[in-house]
């Protein structure tokens, strides 16, 4: 039996408000189940817009966007949010984490939101600060003294470390990650994304990745560029 | 409950402003719930400075006049009542008892009240208790005082003392009645009333220093000593007030009516109940401001908690996308924001609680002592939960404004956060 895509969108055109141009008019983008894409496009061409309308968080102005063959449109706002954190762990770019939760509570938080991942998480009988731990180990975080550290305190290659581990709990479908690298030195870059694409793979994740750095585009599998596939930018150029 | 316990973290987070916040509601709302304790123990202690009597006569003048004079020991009477007509009354037949009182002279800023024994028989106070001796007992000899209880402790004084009672009511009057001097028999328990500050003296007493008297002045010559005085007749001409207990309450109209029509001399009669639910009703103006004062000093606890909420929500706009990325709804932004409110309000008025009764412990001997004030502690009164009830009401409501703003922002930046 064909699985559904992962990511499946036709004919999507999308303005912040009305009056505000469109960012963005794309006719067709297919991502398969377990595939590693880098999105890349440059700054203010749409990057988080775009990952914004597949998390479900803004809901396109025309054209249909089908998440692991759920149309988004078609869940009112309380059920995106729960499809949100159900099937899609999310990396920012910067500034990650909640300041007043430990790293372990910042990385069970989406199990706060969701019960399918809080089950996945906990399945193997491990309670869920031992599931954080545990990912944070894969991530190389194991030390107990960076563990039990206020997040403000911890190296940004840290915090994003933190974040990828939040991101993977409870083995959501998708992991989106909107730039996390542009803020790490280039060792650090590689390290970080072996490990993410290590994690993905153990869970079979889907990844979509964004970033504007050419350099880290030649370790993925497929690239999208922005530009090419939205109509705006195209105008524009 | 998931969100709150968030909401918890984040305030123990900000924990110095919170504590600030906190503060600032805590001391609002101990001050509030203190004055609205003050106010019902003072309008209780009020209503129980005198009880069991039925009716309070004194020459024609005001109700709260009269009330005034014989009662707080406030003011002085325009006139004085005969004693034949208090004979008179004192005989009527539905007459249970009365208690003279004389009033005019002190010692040393408190009030003298020439009386006879049955003060110490009938008076009666607070819910129909009885005067009750610290130490000794009625006086019996014309030179003999019994003292309320903050009069001795405020001058110090015991058993078997004598004491020189000046003529006039000014703190420092000059003219004393020296060479007769009063011997202290007894001490009064606190009442909480204006008893405690009375010192009290046989009518004969009050008669026996005025020997050789006319119109508050003292003839020139004639010095009339303390035993010469006891020969002399020492019933008294003239009183200033009395007391009355009837043997049936349901009188009590009649006999006023009477004492009011009175033939031979204008005399009022009131019911003290009356006479001091009308004083009362005059202070509640101020009782009614300083409730306002006190609210208002709520409110701007409140206030402050919204303008602190209202200027760190634009810090937290990437807390809020992040938390709408893990799959918050933005409803639970409001709860998250509107909760902190709720949590400081609650929390504020816990400690506030706290410190209401810490005070009281502290303050209750003090105050007892000092203003005859017995603060009671007990639970908080219905219309003080329902005071507390508003507090935390107001917390709520005030806090949806930084929460809908949250709320609103969440919905405009979804995840996308350009700070
Ligand atoms: N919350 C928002 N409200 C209105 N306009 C926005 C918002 N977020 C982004 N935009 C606009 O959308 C365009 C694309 O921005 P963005 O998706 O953040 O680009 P990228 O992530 O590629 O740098 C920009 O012109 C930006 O100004
Ligand atoms: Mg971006």
């Amino acid at each position: 039996m064909p699985q559904t895509a992962a990511i499946q969108l036709s004919n999507l055109r999308f303005r912040w408000r009305q009056g505000l141009p469109e960012v963005l008019n794309i006719s067709e983008l297919e991502v398969a189940r377990g595939e590693r894409v880098f999105i890349r496009g440059a700054s203010g061409s749409g990057k988080s817009t775009l990952l914004a309308l597949l998390a479900g968080v803004n809901l396109p102005t025309n054209g249909e966007v089908n998440i692991l063959g759920q149309a988004i449109s078609q869940l009112n706002g309380s059920r995106r949010d729960h499809f949100r954190s159900d099937h899609i762990g999310f990396i920012f770019q910067l500034f990650n984490l909640i300041p007043y939760l430990s790293v372990l509570e910042n990385v069970a938080l989406p199990c706060r939101f969701s019960r399918s991942r809080r089950l996945n998480a906990t399945r193997s009988g491990n309670t869920l600060h031992d599931e954080a731990r545990r990912l944070l180990e894969h991530l190389g975080m194991a030390d107990d003294d960076l563990i039990h550290r206020p997040v403000t305190e911890l190296s940004v290659g840290q915090q994003q470390r933190v974040a990828t581990a939040r991101a993977l709990i409870g083995a959501p479908e998708i992991i989106i990650a909107d730039e996390p690298t542009s803020a790490l030195d280039s060792d650090m870059r590689q390290l970080f994304i072996r490990l993410l694409f290590q994690e993905c793979e153990r869970t079979g994740s889907t990844l979509l990745f964004a970033s504007h750095d050419k350099q880290l585009e030649s370790l993925f599998e497929r690239h999208i560029t922005l530009e090419k596939i939205n109509r705006i930018g195209q105008e524009l150029g | 409950m998931a969100i709150l316990s968030l909401a918890f973290k984040s305030l123990l987070n900000r924990r110095f402003t919170a504590s600030l916040i906190l503060l600032s509601i805590a001391l609002s709302v101990s001050l509030l719930l203190g004055v609205e304790r003050l106010r019902v123990e003072s309008r209780n202690s009020f209503a129980n400075t005198i009880s069991g009597t039925d009716l309070v006569v004194g020459a024609r003048s005001g109700a709260i006049n009269l009330l005034l004079y014989s009662v707080f020991r406030i003011g002085d009477a325009t006139n004085n009542i005969s004693w034949s007509s208090y004979r008179s009354i004192a005989d009527h037949p539905k007459v249970a008892w009365t208690i003279p009182l004389s009033l005019g002279d002190s010692h040393m800023g408190f009030r003298v009240l020439g009386t006879n024994r049955d003060y110490f028989l009938h008076y009666r106070y607070s819910s129909k208790r009885r005067l009750s001796f610290h130490a000794g007992g009625p006086f019996e000899q014309v030179y003999q005082t019994v003292l309320g209880y903050e009069a001795a402790k405020a001058l110090n004084y015991r058993i078997g003392q004598r004491i020189v009672i000046a003529h006039g009511t000014g703190k420092t009057s000059f003219t004393l009645h020296e060479d007769k001097p009063f011997e202290v028999v007894g001490i009064l328990n606190p009442t909480g009333t204006p008893v405690d500050r009375t010192v009290h003296v046989p009518l004969e007493g009050i008669e026996a220093i005025h020997q050789g008297w006319i119109a508050g002045r003292q003839l020139a010559g004639l010095q009339i000593s303390a035993e010469q005085a006891l020969e002399r007749d020492l019933t008294p001409k003239a009183l200033t007030a009395f007391l009355v207990g009837l043997k049936s309450k349901l009188a009590t109209f009649q006999v006023q009516r009477e004492i009011n029509d009175y033939r031979k001399e204008p005399l009022l009669a009131i019911l003290p109940g009356v006479a001091l639910q009308q004083l009362w009703d005059l202070m509640s103006v101020a009782e009614n401001a300083l409730l306002v004062v006190t609210a208002l000093v709520v409110t701007i606890g409140l206030v402050g908690m919204l303008t602190v909420m209202l200027a760190g929500l634009n810090e937290r706009r990437r807390e809020m996308a992040i938390l709408r990325s893990v799959g918050a709804r933005p409803r639970h932004i409001l709860l998250l924001v509107t909760g902190e409110s709720l949590l400081l309000s609650l929390v504020g008025i816990a400690i506030g609680l706290l410190l209401l009764y810490g005070g009281l412990l502290v303050a209750q001997p003090y105050v007892e002592s000092h203003f005859g004030l017995y603060l009671p502690i007990t639970l908080p009164a219905p219309r003080e939960w329902f005071m507390l009830g508003l507090v935390g009401t107001s917390g709520l409501l005030i806090g949806l404004i930084p929460g809908y703003r949250a709320y609103r922002y969440s919905l405009a930046d979804g995840m996308n956060i350009r700070i």
